[in-house]
């Protein structure tokens, strides 16, 4: 597949999910709380009420409003918030180094135990090491992500006293505003709890899905081929199985991305990190229209970034869907 | 010595909680230096587990389970991984039945090409490439240089199993296993295949042991014949031995049931019946219930392979027999 | 396909089999039975009362044997409400998988069936849904619904909000495995016959085709069950599910979670053990079914 052809059948996917985002974010707004309201109260007459409609356009037909909200959404003005009366955006946006850096976390968790741990298990299926970690791996399936975290709250964080179990701790301030926790040893402390409990849910299922998949291309012909051209058993298993083994797990990745989404704001909320999530599940509470259409507009901007981003790794890893420039 | 001997070979696969089930059941083999022997019999008949068998590589929970395989006077069979893997692919080497499912689909042709080689030689990547590219040429794979940097689904079914067979001709090995090499393949180009196979094998002076179930290759290329049937050899010697005068009805079967062996007219013989699973076997000769010489002894207990041929009633010494 | 008398062997040999279905049914049971053998009933207000709220276990110091393990924040009994809270759990959880493959077998007969652009539109909004997750579909749609309307409003409606919401966000798992499954059996002998009778489209899918992509529904079905209550209890936790005075497992964890590092820790920890041992259950019972029926089925890239 060319290169162009790729890039703008992914725009083209990514404009129609942001207009059906667009068009739920504009009806949120045009259907819930009356921004006069929030403007101005209950003292004002009717009168003047309908004349203001009349000048913010509110009266407009509904194309000529979605049109005007299209505009501005594009220019980064999501409306103000009502609670923090600041830019719905920008408030937005000061919560998703916390978000980010606790997914980062729980990816590189899950990533690098659950590679090796369903390789293992699918070598040696009746070691008693594969039999603990095939029957644990139900067990985690099984606890919700919000059970997961209060009982690392209360075991590591109350009981033990262990690692702190509230908030983001000391944050340091990159050059262009970014507040990473990355930097400061309080920071990578407040992130151990949180992100392992993100990566509780998503461990056990890669698991899984490493498992199954490399023991079926452990059974394939071109495995054996490989091992009757007398290559080592390691070449055999982590070049041969292992690159076809990436295949499917890149696109269940891909799949998982809106579940990791809904986790963030779980967790978040269990150890009151100040995250996307959490602003949002408070922007709910107090009805702050326009934060909860800047957050779902956010979320449907990373769901569409990340989802490019696995296509793309997706390509690079499988010859078959092939972009030229990359070179063979 | 012969090259290459196997003998009283059993390969077992366990069966519910403790039995075992047997698909290869006591088979001998002799290939000497640049001979081609043919395997033939149904598919079932234990032909392809005996071509991995001799390079160790039965799929788990499978396992010889009796016998040697010695090549050059070791046995195969008591070598440790690392010590077999020297012969593997490099002495020995095999060429699968199916081309499309072979290859690695993302890896490129050099990469598989390459790392055969690097696996049994000390040699630079570019002399590999280099030894790739003249191996392609041999098999007279069109512009070599680019189809290395090729993958697998950029080629044809039958440039792929060129491809196979450039491997596993990489390290000049002396013996080749071709598990029914042109099967998988369109009926245009099975001939072209095969006689490649035969061209490059007398050629390099490479031992073959070709199995199939197309007793008309077989005696185009091979010089010696094994037939099996249900985990066992039941009659073997020379190709044109057996093809002419076949001794086992099994065999005379088969030779019958050819298309170009039918009188003109007439309807195409067929054996009754069909070869038993392995997990059913019947006592006796396993062939019995489908033989139209069966008497009751073959009912009793098997036959031993006696004069390459295990039949208590075998056609040519019937005559005799009955005398 | 297995016979019945089989299928009961295998599963009386298997004592995890056992373990996970005894379980289950004490739970359905208890559930089931709850008006009935709870000793309090915690939705009557007449029979709360304040006072005994935040009782300890009855055997923990400052116990009352009335209620076995403590009270909550309200004074309604644990144990009670852990009855009636698995009910409901299991209403919402059945009830959407219901939802869910009566939706998902449809739209699957259909798309397998029909193809061409039918299947191709179909198979890609169950990508895109599935991609953006039932949860965070059902977050964000109850999220807009609570901010639209009043609590006692919501309230009303919180049940049937749920099983409609978790039913039609995760259609495309029993629309997909039964569309792979059309596709196996649509070009078989038995279809072509029925076909060429002139049985029309619908007696052909529903008649002929769904009986034997049924096996795998089943399989699935169980491990939806477990996940439509998991997601319900997010939800839930969340304060977007089931309100307080009416509580699923999920609702209760909340509630208790204020308490827990006060002290008052089995406002919390017994629902939650609840509601762990029933997904397990479920999970496991789920994972034996698709060995025994369908091994080919896996978890995780359905």
């Amino acid at each position: 597949m060319h290169i162009i052809a790729f890039l703008i059948r992914r725009a083209v996917q990514a404009v129609i999910v942001m207009f059906v985002i667009s068009i739920i974010g504009f009806s949120i707004q045009d259907n819930l709380g009356d921004p006069l309201r929030e403007l101005v109260g209950q003292s004002v007459s009717e009168a003047e009420r309908d004349l203001m409609r009349e000048d913010m356009g509110l009266n407009d037909p509904f194309f000529a409003q979605y049109a005007r909200f299209l505009g501005k959404a594009v220019q980064g003005d999501l409306g103000t918030s009502y609670f923090f009366k600041r830019p719905a955006l920008a408030v937005i946006m000061d919560k998703f180094p916390a978000t980010f850096e606790l997914v980062i976390g729980a990816v590189v968790i899950f990533l690098s135990l659950s590679i090796p741990a369903g390789i293992y298990c699918a070598i040696n299926r009746t070691s008693w090491l594969s039999r603990i970690i095939m029957s644990g791996s139900i067990l985690g399936i099984s606890v919700p992500v919000f059970l997961t975290a209060i009982g690392m709250v209360w075991l590591f964080g109350v009981e033990l006293g262990w690692l702190p179990a509230f908030g983001r701790g000391d944050v340091y301030e990159l050059p262009w505003g970014w507040e990473t926790g990355f930097l400061t040893i309080d920071g990578l402390k407040h992130l151990i709890l949180p992100s392992i409990t993100l990566s509780s849910i998503m461990l056990p299922l890669f698991i899984r899905l490493i498992r199954a998949e490399m023991m079926e291309t452990m059974g394939t012909d071109y495995v054996r081929f490989a091992r009757a051209k007398g290559l080592s058993t390691a070449r055999v298993r982590y070049v041969h199985a292992f690159r076809n083994t990436l295949l499917p797990v890149v696109t269940v990745g891909g799949l998982m991305i809106g579940t990791l989404i809904a986790y963030t704001i779980l967790t978040e909320t269990v150890f009151q990190w100040p995250g996307m999530g959490f602003l949002f599940l408070e922007a709910v509470n107090r009805v702050d229209t326009p934060l909860i259409i800047a957050y779902i507009i956010v979320v449907g901007l990373i769901f569409v970034v990340v989802n490019t981003l696995v296509d793309f790794i997706y390509t690079l890893i499988n010859p078959m869907v092939k972009l030229p420039g990359a070179k063979a | 010595m012969a090259m290459l001997e196997v003998s009283d070979l059993h390969v077992a696969f366990p069966r519910g909680k403790r039995g075992w089930v047997e698909a290869l059941r006591g088979v001998d083999l002799t290939l000497e230096k640049g001979e081609r022997l043919g395997v033939v019999g149904e598919s079932g008949a234990g032909k392809s587990m005996l071509a991995f068998a001799i390079l160790n590589l039965i799929a788990d929970p499978g396992r010889v389970s009796k016998g040697t395989i010695r090549f050059e006077g070791a046995n195969l069979l008591e070598m440790s991984e690392s010590e077999i893997r020297r012969i593997r692919g490099n002495r020995i080497s095999m060429i699968f039945q199916d081309p499309m499912v072979t290859l690695n689909p993302v890896l490129s042709i050099g990469t598989q090409m390459v790392e055969t080689l690097k696996a049994h030689r000390k040699i630079s990547t570019a002399e590999a490439r280099r030894l790739s590219i003249d191996k392609l040429k041999e098999v007279a794979i069109p512009s070599a240089e680019t189809r290395l940097d090729a993958y697998p689904h950029e080629l044809s079914g039958g440039l792929r199993q060129r491809v196979v067979i450039a491997i596993a001709l990489l390290t000049d090995p002396e013996i080749i296993i071709a598990d029914e090499p042109t099967t998988a393949l369109d009926v245009t180009i099975q001939a072209e295949i095969m006689a490649l196979i035969l061209k490059l094998c007398r050629e390099k002076d490479v031992a073959l042991i070709l199995i199939t179930h197309d007793l008309g290759v077989v005696a185009e290329v091979t010089e010696r014949l094994m037939i099996m049937y249900a985990g066992k050899c039941v009659e073997t010697g020379p190709t044109r031995q057996i093809i002419d005068a076949p001794r086992h009805p099994y065999a005379s079967g088969l030779l019958k049931a050819l298309p170009q062996n039918a009188e003109r007219g007439s309807r195409l013989y067929q054996i009754p019946g069909s070869m038993p699973p392995i997990t059913a076997l019947p006592n006796g000769c396993s062939y019995h219930p489908r033989c139209e010489f069966a008497s009751e002894r073959c009912h009793a207990a098997a036959p031993a392979l006696v004069n390459g041929v295990a039949c208590y009633n075998p056609l040519k010494a019937k005559a005799e027999a009955t005398s | 396909m297995i016979t019945w008398r089989g299928f009961l062997k295998r599963f009386l040999s298997d004592p995890v089999a056992i373990g996970a279905g005894i379980v289950l049914l004490i739970l359905i049971l208890m559930a089931v039975l709850a008006p009935v053998i709870a000793p309090q009933n915690p939705y009557d207000l007449l029979q709360i009362d304040i006072m005994d709220s935040e009782m300890p276990p009855s055997w923990q110091p400052g116990g009352d044997p009335r209620f076995l393990l403590g009270t909550d924040s309200q004074g309604r009994g644990v144990l009670s409400t852990i009855m009636y809270g698995t009910g409901i759990s299991l209403l919402i959880g059945i009830g959407a998988v219901i939802v869910q493959g009566i939706l998902g077998v449809t739209l699957g007969l259909w798309a397998g069936y029909r193809g061409g652009w039918v299947d191709s539109f179909l198979m890609r909004l169950a990508d895109i849904q599935m991609s953006l997750s039932t949860l965070m579909i059902a977050i964000i749609v109850l999220a807009l619904f609570q901010a639209a309307f009043e609590a006692s409003v919501y309230a009303d409606y919180a049940i049937i909000m749920l099983i409609l919401i978790i039913g039609i966000a995760e259609w495309p798992k029993f629309a997909r495995t039964v569309r792979s499954s059309v596709l196996g059996e649509k070009n078989k002998e038995y279809v072509d016959a029925a076909r060429v009778i002139g049985l029309p489209a619908r007696k052909v899918m529903w008649g002929h085709i769904l009986p034997n992509a049924l096996t795998p529904v089943m399989v699935i079905s169980t491990i939806q069950v477990a996940e439509a209550i998991m997601t319900e209890a997010a939800l839930s936790f969340l304060g977007l599910g089931m309100p307080v005075d009416r509580p699923s497992l999920g609702s209760l964890i909340r509630s208790g979670f204020e308490f827990v590092f006060s002290g008052s820790w089995w406002i919390t920890l017994y629902p939650a053990l609840v509601l762990i041992a029933l997904i397990l259950a479920l999970n496991l019972l789920g994972d034996w079914l698709r060995d025994v029926l369908n091994p080919k089925l896996r978890r995780g890239d359905d």
